[in-house]
């Protein structure tokens, strides 16, 4: 049963984890877009 | 769109639970490995969206090379054609000479035959009707990151049944080992895509991704071709399984494949945005010396 568990728990670590580094991708993305409009400004 | 992707999130999350209590509660207990079986409706379905995800990224890199010149690009379209009608012509063929239905595998399909082809030339012109050149680039670097993190979960989850089941956490067995060096080759595409700033990154990225895709039918058919430890394949295979078995298998798949979808998308958004901001910056820093200059 601990298996079972380590299996699920490590695939849904996995995938949270990937989804952590697009989102931290997207908000350093917006922070440099929004200071290019602070410049263009 | 904005206000569709968090709906979409939600469904698929509400999806997603539905097919973990299927894996859990619903799906009968294995007779002889036990509760332990059960990670097999994580890791199967997992398998199958990297394979489907790799096969998009070798249709993406193709499509990048052979459509930045026109003519391999018409030379592409008629071998898919041909390659669609061989294999119906094929399955046909097979079907009224016994001899030659004789000869073929037991696991293989004459209708398995026949469909091949059309699904491959099908998915790749849909995907040169969506995508433009830019686009199938972005679709590449998209569909081998979301692969490689499949990938990842299978090779994770897989030692997590062997050990209790075989004993072993891993064997250098032609399937398990396949599989490792499918998900080393996509991570050195990543890595190449990361690292490489030169103007051919892209296009040595598609040529590493076109011959790194030869691995996937190897992975996939290891099982037939090679004695191996690895289960023999559930669904048109040597192996069999419990409709109700079945049923949650797909009720997974099907989850992770709306699943990655989603993924997809996000990432592929995100690869847009980030061209077009580099694009920007460097067309600013072009401008730049001129206004001081002035």
């Amino acid at each position: 049963m601990n298996f079972l568990y380590a299996a699920y728990a490590a695939t849904w670590a996995i995938h949270i984890g990937y989804l952590i580094t697009v989102a931290r991708r997207y908000a350093r993305l917006k922070r440099e877009i929004d200071d290019m409009s602070r410049k263009d400004s | 769109m904005k206000k569709v992707f968090p709906i979409l999130a939600l469904l698929t999350a509400i999806f997603l639970s539905y097919a973990l209590y299927d894996a859990l509660i619903v799906a009968p207990r294995e007779q002889t490995m036990g509760d332990v079986q059960r990670i097999f409706y994580y890791h199967v379905p997992s398998a199958w969206t990297a394979f489907l995800l790799f096969f998009l990224n070798f249709l993406a890199s193709l499509q990048y090379l052979v459509r930045r010149n026109p003519g391999t690009d018409k030379v592409a379209n008629w071998l898919l054609i041909t390659i669609a009608a061989l294999s119906c012509v094929a399955a046909a063929v097979i079907g009224f000479v016994p001899s030659l239905k004789s000869a073929l595998p037991e696991s293989i399909q004459l209708s398995s035959i026949a469909t091949t082809g059309p699904i491959i030339a099908g998915f790749y012109f849909l995907v040169r009707r969506l995508f433009s050149l830019e686009g199938v680039d972005a679709l590449a670097v998209t569909t081998a990151e979301v692969g490689v993190v499949f990938c990842t979960v299978v090779l994770v989850t897989g030692p997590l049944w062997a050990r209790p089941v075989w004993g072993i956490w891993w064997t250098w067995d032609v399937r398990l080992t396949s599989t490792l060096v499918l998900w080393l080759i996509y991570v050195s595409y990543l890595v190449l895509r990361r690292f490489s700033s030169s103007g051919q990154t892209p296009v040595l990225a598609a040529a590493l991704a076109v011959f790194g895709a030869l691995d996937v039918p190897l992975v996939y058919f290891s099982i037939w071709i090679f004695r191996t430890q690895h289960p023999q394949p559930v669904i048109g295979g040597g192996g069999s399984i419990d409709p109700r078995m079945l049923h949650v298998l797909l009720i997974n798949w099907l989850a992770f494949l709306c699943f990655a979808g989603l993924v997809c998308w996000s990432r592929y958004r995100l690869e847009l945005l980030k061209r077009q901001v580099e694009e920007t910056q460097a067309l600013e820093a072009l401008l730049e010396p001129r206004s001081a200059v002035r």
